[in-house]
């Protein structure tokens, strides 16, 4: 097991997760809980495999992405904003549909090879003793683009003009109407956001750090796991950032410890019986249980919660909260 | 001059037959649009749909077939329905039908009874407590986790779905593994769960009619679900904590024990469907014995609004569809219609809540006259 191999992956695969999670931050600090990621994702990985396939050109299947992505949101968007259904359901549905479309559009693609994100090094920081190894060595470009992404979104949401009427209409969208905030506007562009967001993850999937289609099991799960990432981060991005990477650590560890016939001077046990491995696949999804439990019990300690009208529709001239 | 639409909140309430109007039309809608989507990858709806029809109800067989698919959907529907009465987003049918059928087949594994002794009666009975047990078991951890640290039930449950498949794997990889391969060993007939196609002797119509006794299972949990929701003080205080758990809490209800209560008695439902899915039909613990029925569930309940019965009616529909989308190309068409159909009965609630009508506008943009006509399906 080489611990530079793991980082250096936890960093790329942990980048996906945070695009994802980054995007539903946006949106959940509008107000709007959008479950659905894991269908946009899933779709936004199908449009742009299938886009960079038929055209030759990763960017435009980048672009088809996080279109695919967008436009899927604005479904979730029109129910829950303009028809106030319930978000929870209606997240669902997208991502049923999201699934579905995916896998119809998606039929034939498995196996094929197409055009993808180039990789990159960057010059200098990478000979950074130790580190310029795991960060800045022949990453993919949206890994980058993933270190850009943290610090815009922090000061974009908590030192901004923009990011103060987000915030304000995700806590208390009576006010901000009251001040000429347009809730029913901004809660539709964030949840637009959110999803070229997800659609944009699930291409960072098929087209640039694990090329390829695989039909469901693209993502396997992990737009739900950004799902979690983003209450347990606590609508931070930074924290989200944080998690991701650390969770992309993990599963790169986890199937690493299936390799070596020798662990810490002992018999490894996931060696000699294979069928332990079963365990170890297991463990992402138990351990976004037990970060989820841990996050919320230290978000409450901090007295820190989700944005306060959450998963709440929107009613002009009716009380809020 | 110009149309428009006009939008009102409905004062009084809606009329009793729309929300059935509304589920018949978004099924209905659902298949135009899958249809157009199908349309525009080249593929030929009216021949898919046809071969739908035929490959579901063409036959008595296609038809045992349907309802032999229903029921796990049947069960689980019920599920679904009766933890969002609640407002508990239980998406995780799934891992307790998986955990159902492990504890369920448990009985006949280690073996828990004297497989050669028992009369079958007991080894049947014991496999479905066991069974509802696993499921209940597996409820209660979403529910303990929502109810005490208020953790989000839906990521919870969709976690553990993944969790229970890799539990499921583990044993029918290893430890009772049949020859290596994914499956365990036949079970014997002791714990099969009676079939028509064994009175084929005395019936010859019933030769080779594999529909088996857990679809009277569903049935009778159907009518116990209506009893309880509608007819019990339990359904009462289900009813009010999910309408409006202020008042509830208000009220002195012990959120916290209905909370974990419900989760558990729906991950019973789940997990009788999954002990009937492998005493009725596989006959032994094995890999994929569920396809996404979690998630059909969900769909199912919503579509039914709820309602016990017409989760009977709807999971007779979405077995037809799982049965024929088995056999066709490409194999993602009867998720995308669950897909629509889904989204489609959200958005039409928007029908319950608001009237919708196209009106007359002069130059101006005023209205003119009121032209009546709701549009039903047209949002």
């Amino acid at each position: 097991m080489n611990f530079t191999v793991i980082f250096h992956a936890g960093i790329a695969t942990g980048t996906i997760l945070l695009i994802a999670a980054i995007g539903e931050i946006f949106t959940e600090r509008s107000g709007v809980q959008n479950l659905g990621i894991e269908g946009m994702m899933l779709l936004g990985a199908m449009a742009g495999f299938k886009i960079a396939y038929t055209t030759g050109n990763a960017w435009v299947g980048l672009l088809a992405a996080i279109l695919a992505g967008g436009i899927l949101s604005l479904l979730h968007g029109l129910v829950t904003i303009s028809f106030q259904a319930d978000q929870t359901v209606s997240g669902l549905s997208l991502t049923f549909l999201g699934t579905g479309i995916a896998l119809v559009l998606g039929e034939g693609l498995t196996g094929l090879t197409t055009a993808t994100i180039p990789n990159f090094t960057v010059p200098l920081l990478s000979k950074i003793p130790y580190l310029g190894q795991i960060l800045f060595t022949d990453h993919n470009l949206l890994t980058y683009f993933g270190y850009l992404l943290i610090p815009i979104a922090w000061l974009f949401i908590f030192k901004t003009k923009p990011g103060l009427h987000l915030r304000a209409v995700g806590e208390k969208p009576d006010a901000a109407d009251t001040l000429g905030v347009s809730v029913y506007r901004l809660r539709y562009l964030y949840t637009f956001i959110g999803g070229c967001f997800a659609g944009l993850a699930g291409a960072s999937i098929s087209i640039a750090i694990s090329p390829g289609w695989y039909s469901h099991l693209t993502t396997s799960g992990q737009g739900w796991i950004a799902v979690a990432l983003v209450i347990f981060a606590q609508w931070n991005p930074t924290r989200a950032a944080l998690g991701g990477y650390l969770f992309g650590m993990l599963r790169r560890l986890l199937l690493d410890l299936q390799g070596p016939a020798m662990l810490l001077g002992m018999k490894n046990p996931f060696f000699y019986d294979r069928n332990l491995v079963f365990f170890l696949q297991m463990a992402p999804y138990l351990l976004t249980i037990i970060a989820l439990v841990w996050g919320s019990s230290a978000a409450r300690r901090k007295r820190l919660g989700a944005p306060a009208a959450l998963g709440e529709p929107y009613i002009r001239g009716e009380r809020g909260l | 001059m110009g149309l428009r639409l006009d939008v009102q909140k409905r004062t009084e309430d809606y009329p009793k037959w729309l929300p059935a109007a509304t589920s018949v039309g978004a099924v209905l809608l659902a298949f135009v649009f899958s249809g157009l989507i199908l349309l525009s990858v080249g593929a030929d709806p009216i021949r898919i749909y046809s071969f739908f029809w035929t490959a579901s109800f063409g036959s008595w067989g296609a038809v045992s077939d349907v309802i032999v698919k229903a029921t796990p959907l049947l069960l689980i529907g019920l599920a679904c329905a009766f933890a969002f009465k609640m407002k508990l987003w239980n998406i995780g049918a799934e891992g307790q039908f998986y955990m159902g059928a492990f504890f369920a087949s448990m009985v006949i594994l280690l073996p828990m009874v004297d497989l050669e002794a028992t009369p079958k009666v007991l080894v049947l009975g014991l496999m479905m407590l066991m069974g509802m047990l696993g499921g209940a078991l597996y409820g209660f951890i979403p529910g303990i986790l929502r109810a005490k640290y208020n953790i989000n039930e839906v990521i919870t449950t969709l976690m553990l779905n993944y969790i229970a498949v890799f539990w499921n794997n583990y044993w029918i990889f290893g430890k009772y593994s049949d020859a290596g391969f994914q499956m365990t060993k036949m079970f014997p007939k002791i714990a099969w769960l009676p079939r028509l196609s064994d009175f084929a002797k005395q019936y010859k119509g019933f030769s080779g009619i594999t529909l088996h006794l857990g679809v009277i299972f569903g049935l009778i949990a159907a009518v116990i679900v209506w009893l309880i929701l509608y007819k019990s003080r339990w359904g009462y205080k289900i009813t009010l904590i999910g309408d409006n758990p202020k008042a509830a809490k208000y009220a002195g209800l012990n959120i916290t024990r209905n909370i974990v209560l419900v989760f558990m008695f729906s991950g019973a439902l789940a997990g009788l469907a999954g002990m009937a899915e492998v005493s009725g039909v596989v006959h032994r613990l094995q890999e994929r014995i569920s396809t996404n029925y979690g998630f059909s569930g969900v769909i199912i309940a919503w579509l039914a609004k709820l309602n016990p019965f017409a989760v009977i009616l709807v999971s007779v529909l979405f077995g037809a569809l799982i049965v024929a989308g088995r056999e066709i190309q490409p194999s993602g068409v009867s998720f995308l219609i669950q897909g629509i159909i889904l989204f489609l009965v959200i958005s039409s609630d928007v029908l319950l809540k608001y009237t919708i009508r196209v009106v007359r506008t002069d130059k101006n943009g005023e209205i003119v006259q009121a032209k009546s006509a709701a549009v039903e399906e047209a949002e």
